[in-house]
């Protein structure tokens, strides 16, 4: 097709979507609507096994389920990753040369990253109170480990970062997930039920009964998974070079 | 109140993604999209999601610019490569 | 004002998913494209989070209210929004790892020239 009657066809196609969704946009409850009868019911059940922040009690009680999903394409996108961008055998590894980096740079990079680190760690553990959980707080944790690549170099980013252990860590919290949905079975309850642990006083860092545990899990594999992929794309970009290459 | 804000919101969100797709230069593009993710954090506190904005803030303006960037430069290396193997 | 603002957010969300996919479509640069997706995702965050907003609401975090005191927003439509925007950047970490593929293979990120190899 040529690239005008692409862009036709796109015009056409797009042009009428866009009919039919401010269509239905106009029937759609208004914005700021009062009616949310999902919500009122997740913050009851939220209420109920006493877990302070309702959102994450939806993705690690409620839809638990739902979350092992999310995990298991996180988990396949990884290992697509890493399979795609292995060294292959034409290539080959040069170390990059130490470069010079701005003394502000390195000074401002080196007391951040600390700082990011603890914050990321403090935002998984409360994930069940306050705004926050494995999600986020995996993210932040493991981009906060790359500002020594700003800071310092790539060697010494190399140094605190063996990416062999990480892959194993990324697989171990997956399956640590897993058997805690396992674990739910004991007791004559459903897979990821939520009814083997005490479900604690309401608004402390125990409290939500197995929340806390899949949290921690899906922070571990989150934090796990961003630091493997941005290893392998720093490897390719930075130390792999390809056959012609100097 | 509350509806300005959100308004501001909502536009400097459609503002900035029409800047993200017209920028045809990868490198320009991970620029704007990081200012997208702010924007787009923004968006999601003023609609009293803190948790979303945070991931938001986490892998919008900072992990996805970054893989692109770090795309391009793999791309451009080889690029220049073969240009001198030629 | 209020007419309006009744479904701005789902116009906003409209707009960012079709200029999103517009880009993807006129893209000379596979690396472009893959932005252009991310920008086509945020428009089902928006549309996502506007579905569950309520006025004078606030945030479904009890840790600093009393359960009850005041009415909060849908924290379904925020859990879904959430996982997304995390396991959407390790999709879109996949979709690079292809392009890099590509461009080792075929010496080009453009998806016209890569058609024509094809053909």
């Amino acid at each position: 097709m040529t690239r005008r009657a692409r862009l036709w066809l796109l015009l056409a196609g797009g042009a009428g979507l866009a009919v039919l969704f401010a269509a239905a946009c106009l029937k759609l409850p208004a914005f700021g609507g009062d009616r949310h009868p999902y919500g009122d019911r997740a913050v009851r059940a939220s209420l109920a096994r006493h877990t302070a922040n309702t959102v994450s009690s939806v993705n690690f009680d409620q839809r638990a389920f739902d979350t092992l999903g999310e995990m298991t394409i996180l988990f396949a996108a990884v290992l697509g990753c890493v399979v795609l961008l292995r060294q292959t055998r034409d290539e080959h590894r040069a170390a990059p040369e130490p470069a010079e980096v701005a003394l502000p740079v390195r000074r401002y990079a080196l007391i951040v990253l600390p700082v990011a680190l603890v914050s990321g760690l403090y935002v998984v553990a409360h994930g069940q109170l306050s705004p926050g959980g494995g999600f986020q707080g995996g993210v932040v944790a493991a981009t906060a480990l790359h500002l020594l690549y700003l800071g310092a170099d790539y060697r010494a980013l190399e140094r605190v970062r063996p990416v062999g252990r990480y892959e194993v860590g990324d697989a171990l919290a997956a399956s640590a997930y897993l058997v805690t949905g396992l674990a739910g079975l004991i007791g004559s309850a459903a897979f990821l039920a939520n009814t083997i642990l005490p479900y604690g006083t309401f608004n402390t860092l125990s409290s939500g009964g197995t929340v806390p545990l899949l949290n921690a899990a899906i922070g571990m594999e989150v934090a796990c998974a961003v630091v493997v992929l941005l290893a392998r794309f720093l490897d390719q970009a930075v130390e792999i070079e390809g056959e012609g290459g100097s | 109140m509350a509806d300005a804000v959100i308004v501001v919101a909502l536009l400097l969100v459609a503002a900035s993604a029409t800047v993200a797709v017209v920028t045809r230069d990868p490198v320009r593009q991970a620029l704007v999209l990081a200012v997208l993710g702010v924007v787009l954090a923004v968006l999601f506190t003023v609609l009293q999601a803190p948790d979303v904005g945070l991931s938001q803030l986490a892998v919008g303006s900072a992990l996805t610019p970054l893989l692109l960037m770090l795309t391009v430069r793999k791309v451009r290396r080889r690029g220049q490569e073969k240009g001198r193997g030629r | 004002m209020s007419a309006v603002l009744d479904v701005l957010p789902y116009l906003v969300a409209g707009w960012v998913f079709l200029v999103g996919c517009y880009g993807l479509a006129t893209s000379r640069n596979l690396i472009h494209a893959v932005g252009c997706l991310s920008v086509c995702q945020a428009g089902t965050y928006v549309l996502l989070l506007a579905v569950g907003y309520r006025d004078k609401a606030t945030a479904p975090v009890y840790s600093d209210i009393k359960p009850g005191s005041r009415p909060v927003v849908d924290p379904v439509v925020q859990a879904l929004t959430l996982t997304d925007v995390v396991v959407g950047a390790t999709v879109t970490a996949l979709l690079l790892a292809l392009v890099v593929q590509i461009s080792k293979r075929h010496d080009t990120v453009d998806p016209d020239e890569l058609s024509e190899l094809r053909g």
